[in-house]
């Protein structure tokens, strides 16, 4: 919680501890191997979308269904995908990362002077 | 003047609108008091007491997020000028996912109330506080100046602006700038009595108004059309006298000049920038950074930020109907009459759609009435917001941590916040009334772009790179912010072609609208070289204190 009173402990080794126990190397490990491919992944999805609508246009403009085109389609995806991003995101990390993070946080916690 | 301001007796929509702001004004000041009241700390002050829940935080992040330009702007672009005005909503949704998945867990964990809180976390506090604080302050006003400018836009369209005729005897010039004045004395008062508290309830209120009028407008348009979403984009292009162009990208953006193939090349890079401006900006905006701080865990940041996603990608699903629709049913030719920027298409159409729903000229004009409060809550919410997140930094970062070197207490820490807010209040009021008629969406994405350039590669290398040092920071921060800025300045944007600020001048010599793509790969190579080249020494300690910090949450404020 947000209270002054529970400062870190003063003295910085553990966190030097904490940082190089194979925990805390397991855990930024599993962050980042969701959030740093899935970074790229998205990044090149959109530069695809953006790089269609100024180089592709006769494909955007390419009509699907009625008034409604492939840009319209490709664009409603990316709204898609965003959702869909989010909620891997916060069922991979409540799943594979939180626990370990409260593991090494009573860790911290514990080891420090309070 | 245009057909359906014509058809409305302007006092009517005018007096309403007048009485609705002035309902939605008490409420959210008494709300600011009441929340004055539980402010007695710094913690109050900057981060509302940490005491928020990830839904009302959400909420709040989506009201300080979807400002004019979203509302405003985006609806405009795309009345005007079909497809290529969805950009902006797509730009300004994937955006999210940078904050999402990199930044806003890891940065609640290490900060205390302002974004240089991790950027100055292992350097040397002076220059890093100094260089955060005024590009936080460079990107607040290009984003308060864009809020101006669609304020002044929506004066004008309810006073119906004619020449000769007064309001409460001032011409719709004076009127103009009066309104200016009032938001920003609104706003000054929020900001300096209610802090971080009062402010993000008026974003919840605010967010809350947005999302009914928004969707109560889309169910409007879209029954219009018995609910099929081709007809609406038929008759939308139809009536734009474009035909199938409009649902298009190319219309305004990457346009294809025939015979100039140089011309042609930069309006497609131009559009290359702009993309990656609106992708990479959000995470760099200070108003939005310091909302993590206002919920008391980082997974309740996680919670906002996901509930903001929800929030913020369904409203800007709808500003395809309220763009689309605002073509359709105003038509281009009557909304530019009103409007250059398009600024006005989303209050028009609620005009159009007050007239063929609610009986006519009278339920024309309460609905375009209710519309427009909406919008002015809008604005000033997040005008608010950027006030905050300036003053914050102003007297957080620069007055306790560098002038007075950390030797301050809280009470002088908050005072110097609140007069930092009169001042950068009174800043914005006089750039407002300077504003012209370029689109909101657009200024906002020149915001995105600085945010951008400064800010993000200063924040990733911070949270991400253990060599990052005080120079690199440094280097980093003024690299992308000065040469974001100094590219706008010598952009069309500003001097050189009819449109411009300055249209009578010329020093143009930046081909682009956008400097995102220059100035953003300048961030991140001025913070490696920065770097490198300097004999700092980064503290292996403090990198590992920021590494546990902000993964576990451990020690965290």
């Amino acid at each position: 919680m947000s209270t002054e009173t529970s400062a870190p402990p003063t003295t910085p080794e553990p966190y030097v501890d904490v940082q190089r126990s194979p925990e805390f190397v397991a855990l930024r490990k599993t962050l980042r191997n969701f959030i740093f491919p899935m970074t790229v992944a998205f990044f090149l999805w959109y530069a695809l979308y953006v790089v269609l609508s100024a180089y592709a246009r006769d494909f955007m403009s390419t009509k699907v269904v009625g008034h409604i085109n492939v840009a319209l389609i490709f664009g409603l995806l990316q709204f898609v995908t965003t959702f869909l991003i989010a909620w891997l995101y916060s069922r991979y990390t409540a799943k594979r990362v939180d626990p370990l993070a409260d593991d090494l946080k009573r860790r911290v916690l514990d080891g420090g002077e309070r | 003047m245009t057909q359906y301001l014509a058809a409305v007796n302007p006092s009517t929509t005018r007096n309403l609108t007048i009485t609705l702001f002035v309902i939605f004004v008490i409420i959210t000041l008494g709300i600011t008091i009441w929340a004055s009241r539980q402010t007695r700390n710094a913690t109050d002050f900057y981060a509302g007491g940490r005491t928020f829940s990830g839904f009302q935080n959400g909420m709040a992040i989506s009201g300080d997020y979807m400002s004019a330009a979203s509302f405003l702007g985006i609806a405009g672009i795309i009345a005007l000028n079909g497809y290529d005005g969805f950009l902006y909503s797509i730009g300004f949704l994937v955006a999210w996912l940078v904050a999402l998945l990199l930044v806003a867990e890891l940065l609640r964990n290490s900060g205390k109330y302002t974004m240089a809180d991790v950027l100055a976390f292992r350097m040397r506090q002076p220059p890093v506080r100094s260089a955060a604080a005024i590009s936080t302050v460079t990107v607040s006003i290009f984003y308060l100046l864009a809020q101006m400018v669609g304020a002044g836009a929506l004066v004008a369209l309810l006073l119906g602006i004619r020449p000769g005729q007064t309001f409460l005897g001032m011409d719709a010039n004076t009127a103009k700038i009066a309104t200016i004045i009032l938001i920003g004395a609104l706003m000054i008062i929020y900001v300096t009595i209610g802090g971080m508290k009062g402010t993000t309830y008026v974003q919840i209120v605010k967010a809350f108004m947005l999302m009914i009028g928004a969707i109560l407008m889309t169910v409007l348009v879209l029954a219009a059309y018995k609910f099929n979403l081709s007809s609406l984009l038929g008759d939308a292009a139809a009536k734009s006298g474009k035909g199938d162009s409009f649902l298009n990208p190319g219309l305004v953006y990457g346009k294809e000049v025939a015979g100039n193939s140089t011309q042609t090349f930069y309006n497609k890079i131009d559009l290359l920038s702009l993309g990656i401006a609106l992708v990479l900006g959000t995470a760099g905006l200070p108003h939005i950074l310091i909302r993590f701080y206002t919920v008391p865990t980082a997974r309740a940041a996680r919670r906002s930020v996901l509930w903001a996603i929800g929030i913020i990608g369904s409203f800007y699903l709808l500003t395809l109907a309220l763009g689309f629709g605002a073509a359709a049913l105003v038509g281009g030719a009557a909304i530019r009459a009103q409007n250059p920027g398009g600024n006005t298409a989303a209050p028009q159409l609620a005009q159009a759609l007050g007239v063929k729903y609610f009986g006519g000229d009278l339920g024309g004009a309460a609905f375009l009435a209710v519309i427009a409060a909406v919008a002015f809550a809008t604005i000033l919410a997040v005008v608010a917001g950027l006030t905050l997140a300036s003053s914050s930094s102003m007297s957080h970062d620069f007055y306790a941590n560098v002038v007075k070197k950390g030797v301050t207490s809280e009470r002088q820490e908050v005072v110097v916040a609140r007069v930092s807010a009169l001042i950068i209040g009174a800043i914005s009021i006089v750039l407002g009334i300077l504003a012209k008629d370029l689109n909101v969406a657009f200024l906002v994405a020149l915001a995105f772009a600085v945010a951008a350039s400064g800010n993000l590669p200063a924040i990733l290398y911070s949270l991400f790179w253990k060599r990052f040092n005080t120079s690199g920071a440094v280097w980093a921060v003024y690299g992308g912010l000065i040469s974001a800025v100094v590219l706008v300045f010598f952009s069309p944007v500003v001097s050189g072609l009819p449109t411009s600020m300055f249209p009578k001048q010329d020093w143009q010599w930046f081909p682009l609208s956008n400097p995102g793509i220059i100035s953003i790969p300048l961030g991140f190579i001025c913070g490696w070289l920065g770097t490198i080249l300097s004999r700092d020494k980064a503290s292996e300690e403090k990198y590992a204190e920021l590494e546990v910090r902000s993964l576990t949450g451990a020690g965290a404020h």
